[in-house]
Formats: C-alpha cells, structure tokens, sequence
C-alpha cells in the first residue's frame, strides 16, 4: 500500500493573545486518500477553518503551527520555508473559501486574476492563459465563457463567482482541494447546485477534498468520511454513513438532534446546553464534559482515542451502537 | 459616459459661477485700491478721474457684470501694479509653479507609496517604525522651518545647492522650464523637497493604513492560496486595491499645492504664483487676486474631472453606475 496523500499527526495551531494562548487547533490528526474526500465539522471556533489554512501554511498572524506533523505525498509541510509552501499552493493544494464576494479581487477582471494564478506556476503567454482560463470556466458551469472571461466579479452572482472561485483553485488540477464552507454564503437552491458540481469535478479530476462545514447536511451528501471537531480536536471520525446513524460522541449526537426533520415538523429543535468554551482557558479534561449529560468525574481527563474499525472517537462514557436497520 | 462628462460640465459652470460671484464680492470689500493706485497728494480732480477710469464709482452689481463680460472674453483687466494685463501676467509665473508643484507631488508619490506599502505590509518590523517616526516629522515640522534648515545645511554649510531663484531655464512650447538644464534642476530639489515632506507623510500613511486593511482580507488570501508571490500579490492586488484614496489625495494636493506654495516659494524666492498673489495682496491689486482665484477654482475643477476619470479607470464597479 502506498503512502496516503495527507497524513496529518498531531497538529497544534495556538495564537498567542494579551490573555493568553488560544489553542485553536490542539493535536488534530487524520489521514486522506487520493480521491478521498473528508467532511470536517464543527460550529464555529472548532478549529476548522484554522485547521484548513494550517495545510497550506496561511495560518492568520500571530498564529502559528506550534507542533505536529503535516505529511503531504510523504513530505512533512511543516517548517518548509514560504517559498517551497507557495509551489505546493494552488498547484498541489488548493483552496476555496467560504465567501465569494469577498475573495475575488472588485478591481480586476476575471481574465487577469486566472492569469495571475496561471503565472504562478507555470510560463504562460496571454493567449494561452486566455484559452485554459476559458476552458476552466466552462468546465464549472459557467455559460458562454469566452463572453464572460472580460468581466468583473461583480457582474455576476453569487453562485457564479463561487463558480469562477472554483474554477481558479481547479486550474492546475490540484491533488487537494480544501473548500471551507464554498456554499454556506450562497442560496439554498445555489447551494445544492455547487454541491453537485464539486462531486462531479472531484470525480472527473480525481482529487481528495476536505469538505469545511458547519452543515451536516451538506457534508452528508459529499464526503465518503467524517470527522467531527470540537474546541481544536476531532471528538469523532468515521464513515459518514456509520458516524450519522450510529454517533458514538456525545457531542455529535447533540448536532444531529439539533437539526430539523421533515418527520417531525414543527417541533422544537433540541439544543446542545451551554456555549463553546473560550479556547484560552478549556477545561483540562473533555472540552465538552461541562455540556454533557454523561459526564462525570472520569471527563476530568481526556479521553484517549478508541479505535474500532474504521471509526474513532474520543469519549469515557460513548453512546452505545445502534444497530443498522 | 458621455452623459458622465455633460453631467460634469454642468456643474463645472455651476461652480465656476458661484466662485466668481464670491471671489468679486469678497474681494470688493477689502480696501480701497485708489490709496494705492494714486499718490496721497493727488488733487480731488485727479482722484475721480481714476475712479471713474476704474469703474469704481458703479453700485457693485453693476461692476460685476462688467468684469463678468469681459471674463468671458479671457479679459481679467490689467494689474494695476505691472500694468500689464493679468492673463499674461499669471501665465508667466505658472510654469515656475507647476514644474515646481509637479516634481513635489510626483516624487512624494512615487517614494511615499512603496514606504507606506512596506509599512502596512510588515508594520512590526524596525524599518516600518522608522518610515512611520519619519512621517510624523513629516506631518509635524513647520514646512517654513524645514525650508531654513535645508538651505541653512545643503546652501550654506554644505554650499552643494544653490539657496534661492529658479536658475537657468530652457524654452519648451515657448514657455522657460527650470527642469530642462541641469543647474535649473539644482535649484529646484530644495524648494521640492521643502513642498514634498509634509505629501510624503500623507502619502505614506495612506498608502500604510489602506495596505494594512487590504492584507487581512479574503481576496489577498485568496490569491496567496492560488500560489502566488508576495510581490504579485502586492503590486497586482493591494496597490490596485489602495489606489483611490490615493488618488483623490494626489488631485486634491496637486491643486492645494498649485494654489497655495506660498511659504516655500517666498523662503527660496522662486517666483512663482504663490509669491505673485501675496504681493497683490498687500499692494491691494484687485484684478491679480480676482483672477488668481478664478484660476484657482478653474484648477479644482479641473483636477477633480480627472480624479473622476481616474476613479472609473480603476474601479470597474463605478464604471458601470456612471454609464
């Protein structure tokens, strides 16, 4: 068997503050295939984000990868110097962020700014550029592209510039695509479009994708797997299916309850008590030992890792399986 | 866009009206310019001869059309300190002002940018605090005692520049440029250096405060996440990104700078327009400062056009509203 594409080991972002250390990611591990795509949850200020922006070494200031491991085709990318990490960006690795109206610079017509991406890695003249940017955004969905390369992001909507995002982290056909959150700023009916397109376009180029998202539903219809973050660490992972029908943490079984059914319409939504603890001073056991109704004195102490199968989770008191019907 | 440029025209006259109105008016009411026009000595004869000559026995309103006719004729009158007519007057003191003005502005711009830029970029670094302390001086030091300064070192101790006047000069387009020989050049870095300090602070904050804001949003992420330098990210994207506020405040200096260099012309004697009008204001010579101040607002009026112009050149966004 060969290596895996990602194998990340232990990693630690921290950001020191005036009050302290903010553990935003603290000792994550996984691993992806090629092809694969992972689903990271979590609400917000779980360390997903930071978690992304860690692979590709864009961890915000002052913030930094503090400890851990990030194995890309085998390569640890951690402590690479900035010039070895900007050859693996947008070649290797690429990134979609959550807000389309935000990335893409108002100034500068689509054109330059799939030119400019082309550039940085490969010489390229302007025709050419001009032919695979339009190539590119054909290949997303977007209509009449050789009309649409000269304009500007704010004539188009939403979903499209979304698409045109897409289309520019997809141009040099990266083995990794991180999208954080790509559809949580878009319409319902947009965002079910985009999930789509991203299936097929994983499918077709063959790449692995982190899936970023606070949205159960949407992660469900996209990943093969799924690891649920919590306070700087993955509380459980697993295969989607497995993970959503039979949680074992806790704090999983809360997100699900806390969404809505179509079997049960009308009925008050389940919450999880309390608030996400402030990653500066967490609980030294369970992070969320003080909002669970199982918790006890064991929590004090975190959990170590259970392993069964191809699950994991990390919990004293887990929810028993349920069996698959 | 055509609609763009008549909707500007329009209010250009607009403008242009108002201004004359309260340039004549306020200029009216200062002094009596007969004291100064006529010896203290002079007969009651002689004395209303030249008021009458002058126009200056008419009710206000019918003094203001007069001079608003012959305005509109390129007609200002005549100084009555040079006697001649102001139009040629104020031409030939302009260039001395704009060539001056010009360097002024231009240089700070084109220093004052790169250094506000690496300071927004890296504003923790020792080079950054330096560039930030040096536009605090910038902003903070009386341009007048600067001037002292530099001629008292680079003039008088050092003797490598010459203190004052505006040197050789060439002829180009039948105007005389200080910039086109080299001792024209020599005498003209103080005085622009002296005009440039207090631009280059502006420059240089601006140019901090709009890359500091810039760099921590999505879109310079983005583009970093696609791979690129930090070079092309910062020339491609923030500069473009930055470039209206510092644009506005390049017209608006251009035209302050172009009205108003008076200190720094009267410290290094360069007879430009800023000593022109302080001169017609202490010998009281009314129709100098009328059309100065018309020229003035004409300048304005015209700088903005192009600021305007420059603004849908750089922001697709307004393009589009405006066509």
């Amino acid at each position: 068997m060969t290596a895996a594409l990602l194998e990340v080991r232990g990693l630690k972002t921290h950001f020191p503050t005036s009050s302290g250390i903010a553990r935003a990611v603290d000792g994550v591990s996984f691993t992806l295939e090629r092809g694969e795509v992972l689903g990271l949850v979590g609400e917000s200020g779980s360390g997903k984000s930071v978690t992304g922006f860690s692979l590709i070494g864009l961890v915000d200031e002052p913030g930094r990868i503090v400890d851990g491991e990030i194995r890309f085709e085998g390569r640890d990318l951690v402590g690479q110097p900035t010039k070895e990490l900007r050859r693996i960006r947008g070649r290797d690795i690429a990134m979609v962020f959550q807000d389309p109206m935000m990335t893409l610079n108002p100034v500068l017509s689509i054109a330059t700014q799939m030119h400019l991406a082309l550039e940085a890695h490969e010489k390229i003249g302007k025709e050419e550029a001009r032919q695979r940017s339009i190539e590119a955004l054909a290949r997303v969905g977007i209509p009449s592209p050789e009309g649409r390369i000269d304009s500007f992001p704010h004539q188009f909507s939403g979903g499209m510039r979304q698409r045109v995002a897409i289309a520019i982290a997809l141009l040099h056909r990266p083995k990794l695509i991180i999208a954080d959150e790509p559809t949580t700023a878009l319409d319902v009916s947009i965002q079910a479009q985009i999930l789509a397109e991203m299936k097929a376009l994983v499918k077709e180029f063959g790449m692995a994708m982190i899936w970023i998202s606070h949205d159960l539903a949407t992660v469900s219809s996209i990943a093969d797997r799924i690891a649920v973050m919590y306070a700087g660490r993955i509380v459980e992972a697993g295969p989607v299916g497995q993970v959503l029908r039979s949680p074992r943490h806790p704090y999983t079984q809360g997100l699900l309850d806390s969404l809505p059914t179509r079997t049960s319409p009308g009925e008050e939504l389940a919450q999880i008590p309390g608030t996400t603890p402030s990653l500066i001073n967490l609980p030294s056991g369970c992070a969320f030992a003080p909002r669970c109704a199982r918790a006890n004195a064991e929590c004090a102490v975190i959990p170590e890792e259970v392993y069964e199968d191809a699950r994991r989770f990390r919990c004293h008191h887990p929810l028993p399986e349920r069996s698959t019907p | 866009m055509l609609g763009f440029i008549i909707q500007r025209l329009w209010q250009a006259v607009i403008v242009i009206l108002a201004m004359s109105v309260l340039v004549f008016c306020g200029v009216y009411a200062v002094g009596n310019p007969i004291d100064v026009l006529i010896s203290p000595d002079a007969t009651q004869e002689i004395r209303e001869q030249v008021i009458a000559q002058y126009g200056l026995d008419l009710p206000l309103w019918q003094q203001y059309f007069g001079f608003f006719q012959r305005m509109l004729h390129g007609d200002f009158g005549e100084s009555f300190v040079y006697n001649m007519p102001v139009t040629t007057l104020i031409l030939s003191r302009l260039p001395a002002t704009f060539e001056l003005v010009l360097f002024a502005v231009v240089g700070a711009s084109v220093i004052g940018i790169p250094l506000g830029m690496y300071a927004g970029y890296k504003p923790e670094s020792r080079t950054a605090k330096l560039i930030m302390g040096l536009s605090i001086l910038g902003f903070s030091v009386p341009s007048f005692w600067i001037g002292l300064v530099l001629i008292m070192t680079f003039a008088v101790q050092l003797g490598w520049l010459p203190a004052g006047g505006r040197g050789e000069t060439a002829e180009l387009f039948g105007v005389d440029w200080s910039f086109l020989t080299l001792d024209g050049l020599k005498h003209m870095v103080l005085p622009a250096i002296n005009l440039a300090l207090f631009k280059l602070a502006m420059m240089i904050r601006l140019a901090r405060a709009g890359t500091r804001e810039i760099m921590l949003t999505d879109t310079i992420k983005f583009a970093r996440a696609a791979g690129l330098s930090e070079r092309t990210v910062l020339i491609r994207h923030v500069l473009r990104l930055i470039a209206i506020p510092l644009v506005t405040i390049f017209g608006l200096e251009l035209g302050s700078t172009l009205a108003f260099a008076v200190v720094t012309e009267t410290i290094f004697s360069w007879p430009g327009l800023g000593k022109l009008i302080i001169d017609s204001i202490t010998s009281l010579d009314r129709p100098v400062m009328v059309a100065y101040l018309m020229m003035v607002a004409l300048l304005f009026v015209v700088i903005n056009f192009c600021v305007d112009l420059a603004y849908a050149l750089l922001d697709p966004r307004l393009r589009r509203a405006r066509a």
